[in-house]
C-alpha cells in the first residue's frame, strides 16, 4: 500500500538530519561557539549567526514538554485509521525541542515531563522518521 | 513604539453578510465592504488613496480592490503576508502611512471565502517542506492541532480546565444571539460545550472558531479630517505589534517558542498601554481574538488583566459577560459571529464606541481594546470615542 502521509522534503539545511534518521542516528546542529544545539536546522546559528555549525549525534533521550491527541483526522482518508494519535513537543536532553509522535503509549497515560527516547520508523524505503516512546 | 496617540481615527466601517457560502467572488466581497466603509464615513471613495490588507489563505490584493473601486491614485496599496495577527497591525500601519505623507485616507480590509473557498481550518497545503518538514510528517497539520499544543501547556502549568474555557464560548454565544450579523445565534449551555466532540484533545468543537465567507473594512484618516465626516471619530489611542523572541518561520511554527503557556500578548502589552496612556483597568469593552477559547485566557493574562495562570478563574462569575466588569466579544467573536480574521472585532469596537451597537450596546463604553493573534506574533489597538 502506498504511503499517503506528507513526506519530508529535505533541503540544504536539513539534509544531514534526514540522512541521520535513515541511519537510525538522531543528529542535530551544534554551535561550538555558543555550546548550543539547534533544531529545526538552519543556515546558521540563530544566536551568534555562526556559519560554523557542526552536525553531532545526540542521545535521543528527552521529556514531554506538551502534547495533543488528534481525534478528528485531517484529512480522514489519510489519518482515519490512525486516530487517536499523539503529537508531542519533546525537549531533548541536549537542549533543543522537536515535534514528533509519541508511540507505545495510550493517550490517557501521557503526562508532562514524561521521560521518552527516540525510535526510528522507516516509513518508506527512502524516508525514516524519528519518533519517541516512553522510557 | 507607536507615538501617534489620538492623531488618527477610524471614521467608517463596512462589511458584507457573513455566511458559509457567499456565492460571490472575494473581489466582490472586498469592494463591497470597502465601499460600505467609505459610504459610512460620508467620504467619496475616490478620495481614498491607500488600501491595506493581509493575506494568508483567501484574499484579493489591495491593488485589485483599488482598481475595482475606480481609485486612480492609490499611493499606498500594500498586502501583509499574515493571518489574523495583522488585523490591528493594518490600522496601525494606516496611521503610520498617513503620518508619513504616503496617503490621506486609507481603507483597511479583510475579505475571504474562508469556508466555501480556501479553508484554513481543514489543514494546510498537504506537503512537508520548509518548516513543515518538521511538523507535517507526524500528522501535525491543521490549526486546531497547532493551537491545542499551546492550550495543553497552559493546562500543565496552571491547571486550566475545559470547563473554564467553556465560559469564553458561552459568553461569545450569548452575545451573538443579540447580533443579527452573527452566524451562530442558537443559545449554548455548558453541557453543549462539554458534550461537543473532541477534535484534538484538549480542544472540543466549541473551543474552535467558525470558518466564514465575508469581508470587513475600516476607513482611517487624520483626526483633523475626521471632524468633517459623518460620525464621531473613533481615535486610535495606542497600538502595538510583535511578539517575543523565536517567532518562527511562519504562523504555525512555534517549535522554538520558549514557553507555550503565554503568547505574543505578554510581549507587546507594555508598548500598547504606554502608547495609549491608559491601562487594563480603563478598558470598558474588550474584543479579544478568539480563534480558540483558550487564546482569550492567554491574552487576558498577557495584556495584564490578571496574573499569568489566573485567567481560568478570572473569567468566571460573569466578569466577561455583557453586564460584567469586562465585557468581551460583544458581537460574538470569531467563535460565534464570524471568522473574518479579527477585523470584525474592530468593527464591533467602533460600533460600541459610537454608541451604535443597539441591543448589544455596553453602557458608557468610552475605551475599547481590540486584539489580534494567538501565537507568537500579534497586534492590538486601544480605541476611544
Amino acid at each position: 500500500m502506498s504511503y499517503l502521509k506528507p513526506l519530508p522534503e529535505a533541503d540544504e539545511d536539513s539534509a544531514p538530519f534526514w540522512q541521520g534518521c535513515r541511519e537510525h542516528d538522531l543528529r542535530l546542529q551544534y554551535c561550538p561557539d555558543c555550546d548550543r544545539h539547534q533544531f529545526p536546522p538552519g543556515p546558521n546559528c540563530q544566536t551568534c549567526r555562526s556559519k560554523g555549525m557542526e552536525w553531532v549525534s545526540v542521545s535521543g533521550k528527552g521529556k514531554v514538554y506538551s502534547w495533543i491527541v488528534v481525534t478528528h483526522p485531517v484529512p480522514r482518508e489519510v489519518y482515519g485509521d490512525d486516530v487517536p494519535y499523539i503529537v508531542a513537543l519533546i525537549d531533548l536532553a541536549e537542549g533543543a525541542r522537536m515535534a514528533s509522535n509519541l508511540l507505545a503509549c495510550a493517550p490517557q497515560d501521557v503526562v508532562a515531563d514524561m521521560a521518552v527516547e527516540v525510535i526510528f520508523d522507516d516509513v518508506t524505503e527512502d524516508v525514516t522518521l524519528a519518533k519517541f516512546k516512553p522510557v | 513604539m507607536y507615538s501617534l496617540r489620538d492623531k488618527y481615527a477610524i471614521v467608517g466601517i463596512g462589511f458584507t453578510d457573513f455566511s458559509s457560502r457567499s456565492g460571490r467572488t472575494v473581489q466582490e466581497l472586498a469592494t463591497t465592504a470597502c465601499l460600505n466603509a467609505a459610504n459610512d464615513a460620508g467620504l467619496e471613495v475616490g478620495e481614498v488613496d491607500g488600501l491595506i490588507s493581509y493575506t494568508f489563505n483567501d484574499s484579493v490584493p489591495a491593488t485589485a480592490v483599488a482598481m475595482g473601486l475606480g481609485i486612480s491614485e492609490a499611493r499606498y496599496a500594500v498586502d501583509f503576508q499574515a493571518g489574523g495577527n495583522a488585523a490591528n497591525l493594518i490600522v496601525q500601519s494606516a496611521a503610520a502611512a498617513i503620518e508619513a505623507g504616503l496617503a490621506k485616507n486609507v481603507l483597511c480590509y479583510r475579505a475571504m471565502n474562508g469556508r466555501s473557498g480556501f479553508r484554513l481550518g481543514g489543514g494546510r497545503e498537504f506537503v512537508a517542506r520548509g518548516v513543515t518538514q518538521h511538523t507535517a510528517p507526524y500528522g501535525w497539520i491543521s490549526y486546531p492541532q497547532a493551537m491545542a499544543m499551546w492550550c495543553r501547556r497552559h493546562m500543565i502549568n496552571y491547571g486550566t480546565t475545559s470547563e473554564q474555557m467553556a465560559e469564553v464560548a458561552l459568553t461569545c454565544r450569548e452575545n451573538a444571539v443579540l447580533n443579527d450579523r452573527a452566524q451562530m445565534r442558537t443559545p449554548m449551555t455548558l453541557d453543549d460545550h462539554q458534550n461537543s466532540r473532541m477534535i484534538v484533545d484538549p480542544l472540543r468543537l466549541y473551543d474552535i472558531c467558525l470558518e466564514s465567507d465575508g469581508a470587513c473594512a475600516v476607513l482611517v484618516t487624520s483626526a483633523e479630517a475626521a471632524k468633517d465626516l459623518k460620525h464621531n471619530p473613533v481615535y486610535v489611542m495606542g497600538a502595538a505589534y510583535g511578539g517575543g523572541d523565536q517567532q518562527g518561520e511562519d504562523l504555525f511554527d512555534a517549535i522554538r517558542w520558549p514557553e507555550h503557556s503565554c503568547n505574543y500578548s505578554k510581549f507587546i502589552a507594555d508598548d500598547l498601554w504606554t502608547s495609549a496612556g491608559v491601562g487594563p483597568a480603563d478598558v470598558d469593552v474588550a474584543e479579544i481574538y478568539d480563534c480558540f477559547t483558550y487564546s482569550v485566557l492567554m491574552q487576558l493574562e498577557g495584556f495584564g488583566f490578571c496574573k499569568e495562570g489566573e485567567a481560568g478563574e478570572y473569567i468566571q462569575g460573569g466578569r466577561i459577560r455583557r453586564d460584567g466588569a469586562l465585557p468581551i466579544n460583544t458581537h460574538g467573536g470569531l467563535l460565534s459571529e464570524a471568522y473574518i480574521h479579527g477585523l470584525n472585532h474592530v468593527i464591533e469596537a467602533v460600533d460600541q464606541l459610537r454608541g451604535n451597537a443597539g441591543v448589544r450596546q455596553i453602557k458608557n463604553a468610552e475605551i475599547a481594546l481590540t486584539t489580534a493573534g494567538a501565537m507568537t506574533c500579534g497586534s492590538a489597538l486601544v480605541l476611544r470615542n
